[in-house]
């Protein structure tokens, strides 16, 4: 058992850290970034590249630099940490993780290549306007046989998929779900993009007779490569969540201490105090349960149990640390200029992407009875 | 003890409901039945239909346009009002400083101001809170200095809600730095358009612009605006702080809001199906309008009793329960909407119904309802101070 990081890993984490500090030294700039098409740093996203992060999860033979879900998680967190609007689990962990999977070696090594070196950004169009959290797609279906598909429908919202490069389309085929590429300029796509509430990006995206090519072999059912994929995407965002409850109890706290009402300042209030303290329990249980579907990914196991435990305890520990956050301080932690404000809402994005609390309580609900005990060690 | 409605009520019931549902704009209870913001026009015209009806301000003297109605027909005018999305009068006439100017103003001040202030002829925006008075609200450094027949007026106010729209802002000010912070206010009327008054807008997380910084910058104010007596504001912004707790608890508006979140639930499961079904949300659900029953039920039992007219010390109850019922249903909202919470920013063209669209933007604004009128930090105060008498 050890929960410590490595030295290398330390390294990744302060190098990691470092970029993005400089990126995001106020909330200011990342607004000021957001504001503006695509919502994210083209140029930090080369920074990343150059880093080696967005290719770090990949093989290397696909280009990639051959680390695991704990490297994942260190740059997620990293992310979170100062919400950098980054799309480093869309496209890294969630769409590249699916071509990792089911890719051929050459779209592997074509496209894996392209996004770690910053060059090509996929996205990964999967909820459609009636499917909630299914991993099934329904609305959108696809037909044609060897590399010749056309793709009918409409997938919305997709998170960057107005930017995006390269889309991969999960779509209905005999027998389940397919995944599909679709380039930015085939036929019949279109993109319709918005911002969303936290700054980010999505589109609606419609498909009419669309050419596509199947990602891996053509008529596959890739159902269990979704799930896998999404549920290291789910714990990604777990450890994303971390950072930015961390930074956002911190800064609470700071506001605590130098914030005076009565002629003094807030922390002499015990009432309030005690608030923050049980915004750092939160934080601390939410901590462990992520680490540990991090430690399971890493044991190799199916880690689609754990990624729901971690959800859930991350959609409760963000719901109140985010709340709280706002609460303690006040009027100015409704304001845009100000950065609680912020937090609050990225951790309600996350918390709603791929599955909230209590979707996830009810996956957990479903297999109630087949253990006597939550054992966390293999 | 009784359950019922007299006859009496039962009719008066009747007629708001009437009133509410046939004689305010169409369009104003579709805006408010899609969650969406108010134009100020809409507002205006909401105002005027139920003042033109004389019920615009029922809780002032009868002399300037009041009823001598009991507590609990109040309470049902305000309940049918929301149960109709019917947006209710704007606070800052009608329960903040319309009552005070009506209990503390001198005459010529009460014929000017109260008529146009029921109709809303004059927009009022609230000028109390400072960047370094908040909850310490005594601490307030606006000053006033008289100068012949004026105060001169420097200083700055903030989170004025809807001060882009105001015609003039009631303001507590400082008149006398030398004595006890409290004893030192008094409350002054300024128009807006008076040279030296600054708005300036404060954009909140939702993206929304309802709240403004105002400054004032050697502004000239006739003393005659003063209202009541020099350094007695600080009474006089009691009596107004403890009617805006009375009216916060929005009760009927939960409870339709939690209605509507019922109805989008039902096909908001995956495939259109309902997620009613879903014991979690039906769970949630159920015990959202156990609470809401339970909350109500408190808000008559606070009426029944209060007979007097003087608010209930259980006032603080409504407002800090009020408002966490509030916003536990925005929250459900988006949950109900799920993924689709996430194209808040979706136009025309959108597959996304529209109200997923505004679930969250509605979530995040509403997290101001437990800091404003009193945070529920200093609801608690007053809970457990003023009525369990736990005083430190
Ligand atoms: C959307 C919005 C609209 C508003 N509209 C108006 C308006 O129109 N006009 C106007 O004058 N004002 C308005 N306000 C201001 C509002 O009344 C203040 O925000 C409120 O009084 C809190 O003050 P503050 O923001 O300075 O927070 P602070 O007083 O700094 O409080 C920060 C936190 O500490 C808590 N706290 C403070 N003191 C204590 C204590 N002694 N014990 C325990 N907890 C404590 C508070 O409850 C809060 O959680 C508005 C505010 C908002 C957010």
């Amino acid at each position: 058992m050890d929960f410590q990081l490595d030295s290398e890993q330390e390294a990744l984490r302060d190098a990691v850290r470092g970029l993005l500090a400089k990126a995001y030294d106020t909330s200011e700039t990342r607004r000021a970034v957001t504001k503006q098409e695509p919502g994210w740093g083209d140029k930090t996203w080369q920074q990343l590249a150059e880093m080696g992060v967005l290719g770090l999860p990949f093989a290397e033979e696909d280009g990639g630099m051959g680390a695991g879900p704990a490297e994942v998680a260190i740059v997620a967190e990293e992310i979170g940490r100062v919400i950098a609007p980054e799309p480093f689990v869309e496209a890294v962990v969630l769409a590249g993780g699916l071509v990792a999977a089911a890719g051929t070696p050459e779209q592997r090594g074509e496209i894996l290549g392209a996004l770690a070196e910053g060059t090509l950004v996929p996205a990964f169009a999967h909820t459609e306007p009636a499917s909630r959290y299914e991993l099934a797609a329904t609305g959108v279906t696809a037909s044609g046989s060897g590399d010749a598909w056309t793709l009918n429908g409409v997938k919305e919202p997709v998170l960057g998929g107005a930017r995006a490069d390269l889309l991969i389309v999960s779509a209905v085929i005999d027998g389940g779900t397919g995944l599909f590429l679709v380039k930015p300029d085939a036929d019949g796509l279109t993109r319709t993009g918005y911002p969303t509430f936290d700054g980010g990006r999505a589109a609606h995206v419609g498909f009419a007779n669309t050419p596509a090519t199947p990602l891996g072999e053509p008529g596959a059912d890739q159902s269990d490569v979704i799930a896998a994929t999404v549920a290291r995407a789910q714990i990604a965002y777990g450890h994303e969540s971390l950072g930015a409850m961390e930074t956002a109890l911190r800064t609470t706290t700071e506001y605590l201490k130098t914030r005076k009402q009565f002629g003094v300042p807030l922390m002499t209030f015990q009432a309030l105090t005690f608030r923050a303290a049980d915004m750092y329990v939160s934080l601390e249980l939410a901590r462990s349960t992520v680490t540990w579907a991090t430690l399971v990914l890493l044991d190799g196991g199916d880690a689609t149990e754990a990624a729901s435990r971690a959800k859930l305890q991350v959609s409760k520990a963000g719901r109140h640390i985010g709340q709280e956050a706002i609460q303690l301080h006040g009027g100015i932690g409704m304001t845009a200029e100000y950065s609680v404000g912020h937090y609050t809402s990225r951790l309600t994005a996350i918390d709603h992407a791929l599955g909230d609390g209590r979707h996830h309580l009810n996956r957990l609900v479903s297999t109630l009875g087949d253990h006597t005990v939550v054992d966390p060690l293999p | 003890m009784k359950l019922q409605l007299s006859d009496e009520d039962a009719a008066f019931r009747e007629e708001m409901h009437t009133f509410f549902t046939t004689q305010i704009p169409q369009d104003v209870r579709d805006t408010v039945a899609a969650r969406r913001e108010l134009s100020k026009e809409q507002i205006v015209a909401s105002v005027q239909a139920m003042n033109a009806a004389g019920i615009a301000v029922p809780n002032w003297p009868v002399e300037w346009g009041g009823k001598d109605w009991t507590p609990l027909q109040r309470h049902i005018w305000h309940e049918e009002m929301q149960l109709a999305n019917v947006p209710p009068p704007l606070p800052f006439n009608a329960s903040m400083v319309g009552p005070v100017i009506a209990a503390f103003g001198s005459q010529e001040l009460k014929e000017r101001f109260l008529p146009k202030t029921a109709n809303l002829d004059i927009w009022w925006s609230q000028g109390f809170s400072e960047p370094d008075a908040g909850s310490d609200l005594a601490s307030l450094r606006t000053t006033a200095v008289r100068d012949g027949d004026d105060y001169l007026v420097n200083g700055q106010k903030t989170w004025t809600t809807l001060g882009q729209y105001g015609d003039w802002i009631f303001t507590l000010v400082r008149t006398d730095p030398s004595v006890k912070k409290q004893a030192g206010i008094s409350f002054l009327l300024i128009d807006m358009s008076s040279p030296g008054v600054t708005v300036r807008p404060i954009e909140l997380i939702d993206g929304g612009h309802e709240v403004n910084e105002v400054w004032f910058e050697n502004v000239r104010v006739p003393a005659e605006n003063l209202v009541g007596e020099e350094n007695k504001g600080w009474d006089y912004a009691k009596f107004l702080l403890g009617n805006e707790r009375v009216g916060v608890a929005p009760v009927g508006s939960t409870k339709r809001t939690l209605s509507q979140a019922k109805e989008f639930a039902r096909t908001a499961g995956p495939g259109g199906t309902s997620l009613l079904e879903d014991p979690l949300v039906a769970a949630q659900i159920a015990d959202l309008e156990n609470e809401i029953l339970a909350l109500e039920l408190t808000a008559l039992r606070v009426v029944a009793n209060s007979a007097d007219g003087k608010p209930h010390p259980a006032s603080s109850v409504l407002k800090l329960r009020g408002t966490e019922l509030q916003q536990a249903v925005t929250e459900l909202f988006v949950d109900l909407a799920g993924p689709l919470a996430l194209a808040s920013g979706a136009g025309d063209g959108s597959d996304v119904p529209d109200l997923a669209r505004v679930a969250t933007p509605n979530y995040l604004n509403f997290r101001k309802a437990s800091i404003y009128g009193g945070s529920n930090e200093v609801q608690r105060q007053i809970i457990a101070g003023t009525i369990l008498g736990l005083r430190g």
